[in-house]
């Protein structure tokens, strides 16, 4: 059985079913992203093990211990709010000692084991501060350092991000990630940006209507995305239209241009397809490899840094492709009569 | 879960009973002047005592023109303060925070040893005088909740850029602040006039020290001299306080109602 | 270049002169009716009729009868304003954390407007319809329960009486003033304690109280400065019957007790210098609240 094991979990408000059936289970050290849009039922299901919520139905399980009844304060849990939600009332360090002088122990240990978690969040000068005299980021460092302090067994982040400046963001997420791993603490984050959930994430679980969509690694997420939801919601798509020719071997036409995809379909020879496919996974002209080719005319360009994002109409479908920047070649200029070339392997077939 | 409501419904039942049965009681002892059996005939007597109309009226023309002092003072104070005197802020809202530190007695003490007929300016000498006192005295008393009202509601509205559109059309300030700030404080105006309305109405002790007859003292007279008229009169002003506060929660929910529009 | 530096202030000046124009009606009404009036009491505590600088009229306060009536009179605003914020906060918390239905704390609120308001003639008038010899509850006391309230020695007309009657208007006051307060203890800083461990007991001793405190205190200096002005509720209640401190001074402006205007100042002044001690107390501790929660 898995370190944290989440079973059958459901939860409702009222008639509304917020959370459906939830399985999963978190190895020891792990660092699971929950990624999904809002009122998907992540935040639910963190609470739920946080011991804010009850579950309809369902069972948690920490280290092989049934917790589902156990209130909050007795779960072993750190959490991180997404507004911070330190004690205005407290310091930095009577913030981050909080758990422990709750827990009864003895000032000196109090402490060193404050001093400690300072240094771990890089802000061993800001113990007499209180909290209104911190930045966003600071304050978020602090709340980690008090999740963490009383040696939680489970980390739970609630969209710790989400409240800060872009750079911040960035940095304090590799910062996260960083401590988590020099700890080994088994972490659940909870966010709606997929970017966040791919760059630190062990496995990230896509979540839709109360549902685990996918669970998964990064990049399996994005290169395989099982549903349509997760393959709209992680990255950018095109979704392109083809008409089924031969089902078994999988031969469809993309316009008057026929594609072998090698895989079988649900679908009916006749019958209409969506294809997904990565922005990335389009070359302007012919690249080696690419079997399938497309003429079309360009629509527009985006020059976007070290990426230019070029869309394509193709008959009457619109292709974007992601190219890299390089100096001494400018982009294309709209209306231009070109070729794009896509490899069929990188064609996805999405389940509704 | 439950523990916790059923404890907040017993505070709230408590709270409920101390305050509802004093209304009740005011109500129940109103109508019982018929011996065995519920009548109005408290109120009948107290409607039609002429000294209750004329006290009664003479008040509602006191709180009416208290609240036209008050907006004359408060609204170009605040306007002024919030745009082009911001350093005057604190004085300003120490002075219109006076009148709760300082008890309403007091002042009216001061009037009366400033103001009486052997001083500089004997107010308190003539009719008009002695009324003029009255009505800023309670412009002092009514002070810190009417600039409190006006200057929240300033800074709801952008008031700089409102002066600027209007001085780019070619308005002078008395237009721009009867025209353009006026309106747009309006709400929160009126719920600081029905908070002074309420205040004034029955206001006893300025009225008693300046020997102003009006519904106030009439009141106190009527609690001395009879037995089932004071809780009518009581239930009348009880009435009054609560069509003010209505008035003005309606007021504040109008005003959410167009900002949202807005 | 040179013009245009010197034109600029003289172009200035005139609008400068306007806005302080917009002001003058306000100081020269505060300055009127608050702040003459209010001196002139303060200079003359400290004179006698031949205008000489002097401490007898203060020393005045200290006789019996006065030290008395401000003893009674600080009491009376003590005990209303303690019982007033315990109830009120009794009552905020049921509606803000008591999980009750929206309507409840609307009405509530909005009852709280009416009652903090509903102070002074009327109120005194309502509770002897209630609580007096032939009151409402005292006779439903005496015909449903057999309890005699005046035979066991309540009377209306007396201290606890008037304790009572000022608690409708101070409940409601503190009401209104914590309420918001209350709401804004977030929902995260409970949660955040529980995930650290601590029980209930221990999140509203080290978090809850500590951010309510000068709030909380602030509120009590407000009520006893409410309680202690507060003339019309005790006159209608009790006459003369009962001497606190304004009422005393009542009787002095109204020449009933007529002896030395100098009295009435020192009287008025000794008002002056509680209300304004509570409600230093309370900005005080006002300030210290806004500095942990911007």
């Amino acid at each position: 059985m898995a370190f944290l094991d989440i079973n059958h979990l459901q939860k409702s408000f009222g008639e509304l079913r917020v959370v459906k059936d939830f399985i999963l289970g978190i190895e020891k050290g792990e660092f699971v992203s929950f990624l999904g849009p809002s009122g998907c039922g992540k935040t639910t299901v963190l609470r739920m093990v946080a011991g804010f919520e009850t579950p309809t139905s369902g069972a948690i399980r920490i280290d092989g211990q049934d917790v589902t009844g156990l209130p909050a304060n007795r779960r072993k849990i750190g959490m991180v709010f997404q507004a911070y939600a330190l004690f205005p009332n407290l310091t930095v360090a009577d913030n981050i000692g909080f758990g422990l002088k709750v827990a009864g122990e003895g000032k000196a240990d109090i402490a060193r084991r404050v001093a400690e978690m300072l240094e771990l969040i890089g802000l061993p000068q800001l113990g007499g501060r209180y909290p209104f005299q911190l930045s966003g980021g600071q304050q978020q460092r602090v709340a980690l350092a008090r999740a963490l302090a009383p040696r939680p067994q489970v980390l739970l982040l609630d969209e710790p991000l989400s409240a800060l400046d872009a750079k911040i963001r960035v940095s304090l997420r590799e910062e996260i990630r960083r401590i988590q791993q020099d700890l080994g603490i088994t972490t659940i984050f909870v966010t709606h940006d997929q970017e966040e959930a791919l760059s630190i994430s062990d496995r990230i679980v896509v979540m839709h209507q109360g549902v685990a969509d996918q669970v998964g690694a990064p990049f399996d997420i994005y290169n395989r995305p099982a549903t349509r939801f997760v393959a709209e919601f992680v990255g950018t798509l095109n979704l392109v239209d083809a008409d089924v020719v031969e089902a078994v071997s999988g031969r469809v036409r993309l316009g008057d241009v026929p594609v072998a995809l090698n895989r079988p379909l649900s679908a009916r020879a006749g019958e209409r397809i969506s294809l997904a496919l990565r922005p990335e996974t389009v070359a302007l002209g012919r690249a080696e490899g690419h079997d399938v080719i497309l003429s079309g005319r360009i629509a527009d360009v985006h020059f976007l840094g070290s990426v230019i994002r070029i869309r394509v109409a193709v008959g009457d479908q619109l292709l974007s492709l992601d190219t890299f920047n390089q100096p001494d070649r400018p982009p294309p200029a709209v209306g231009a009569a070109v070729e794009v070339s896509i490899c069929d392997r990188d064609l996805l077939v999405l389940a509704a | 879960m439950t523990g916790k409501r059923l404890w907040s419904l017993l505070a709230v039942a408590l709270g409920g009973l101390y305050f509802l049965l004093p209304l009740a009681g005011m109500v129940d002892f109103s109508m019982r002047m018929k011996r065995g059996e519920y009548s109005f005939e408290a109120y009948r007597i107290v409607l039609t005592d002429p000294q209750f109309q004329h006290t009664f009226l003479y008040s509602v023309g006191l709180a009416l023109l208290t609240i036209v002092i008050g907006i004359l003072i408060v609204v170009p104070t605040a306007y002024f303060v919030r745009l082009k005197l911001p350093g005057l802020r604190p004085v300003i809202e120490f002075i219109t925070l006076l009148p709760l530190v300082i008890p309403p007695i007091v002042i009216v003490f001061g009037y009366i040893r400033i103001y009486n007929t052997s001083s500089i300016l004997p107010l308190t000498g003539s009719w008009w005088g002695t009324n003029i006192l009255l009505l800023f005295g309670y412009a002092t008393l009514a002070l810190p909740y009417m600039y409190r009202s006006v200057d929240t509601g300033l800074r709801t509205i952008d008031i700089g850029s409102l002066t600027e559109a209007a001085q780019s059309l070619g308005a002078g300030w008395a237009r721009i602040l009867t025209v353009v700030i006026l309106p747009n404080v309006f709400v929160s105006v009126m719920s600081g006039a029905f908070l002074t309305f309420a205040i004034v109405i029955g206001e006893y002790v300025f009225a008693a020290l300046l020997n102003v007859n009006s519904f106030g003292p009439y009141m106190v007279w009527m609690g001395g001299n009879r037995a089932y008229e004071p809780s009518a009169l009581a239930v009348v002003a009880f009435a009054i306080t609560w069509a003010c506060m209505g008035l003005m929660q309606l007021f504040t929910r109008f005003s959410k109602f167009s900002t949202a529009r807005r | 270049m040179t013009t245009s530096a010197v034109s600029l202030p003289a172009a200035l000046r005139p609008r400068q002169l306007l806005n302080w124009v917009g002001v003058a009606p306000f100081f020269l009404f505060a300055t009127l009716f608050l702040i003459l009036p209010t001196l002139n009491i303060v200079v003359g505590a400290f004179r006698n009729p031949q205008g000489q600088v002097t401490l007898e009229n203060l020393g005045k306060l200290f006789s019996p009868s006065i030290r008395a009536a401000f003893w009674i009179s600080i009491e009376l605003s003590l005990l209303t304003a303690v019982l007033g914020c315990l109830f009120g906060f009794l009552i905020a918390a049921a509606i803000t954390l008591g999980e009750l239905p929206r309507w409840l704390r609307n009405g509530i609120i909005t009852f709280s407007g009416v009652a903090s308001n509903f102070a002074g003639v009327p109120l005194a008038f309502a509770f002897i319809a209630t609580l007096g010899r032939l009151g409402f509850v005292t006779m439903l006391l005496r015909n449903w329960f057999g309890i005699n309230l005046y035979g066991s020695g309540f009377n209306i007309v007396s201290f606890l009486g008037l304790a009572l009657t000022y608690l409708y208007f101070q409940i409601p006051l503190m009401v209104l003033i914590i309420t918001p307060a209350l709401e804004g203890l977030r929902r995260e800083w409970r949660e955040a304690a529980e995930s650290l461990g601590a029980s209930g007991l221990q999140y509203w001793r080290m978090v809850a109280l500590p951010v309510l405190w000068p709030s909380l205190l602030g509120t009590l200096a407000l009520l006893f400065a409410n309680a202690f002005g507060a003339v019309a509720t005790a006159i209608a209640l009790t006459g003369s019957s009962l001497s606190i401190a304004p009422i005393v001074l009542f009787a002095q402006i109204r020449g009933d007790v007529l002896n030395d205007p100098h009295l009435g100042y020192a009287i008025a002044f000794g008002m002056i210098l509680l209300t304004a001690i509570a409600n230093a107390i309370y900005i005080f501790l006002r300030m210290r609240a806004e500095r942990w929660v911007k």
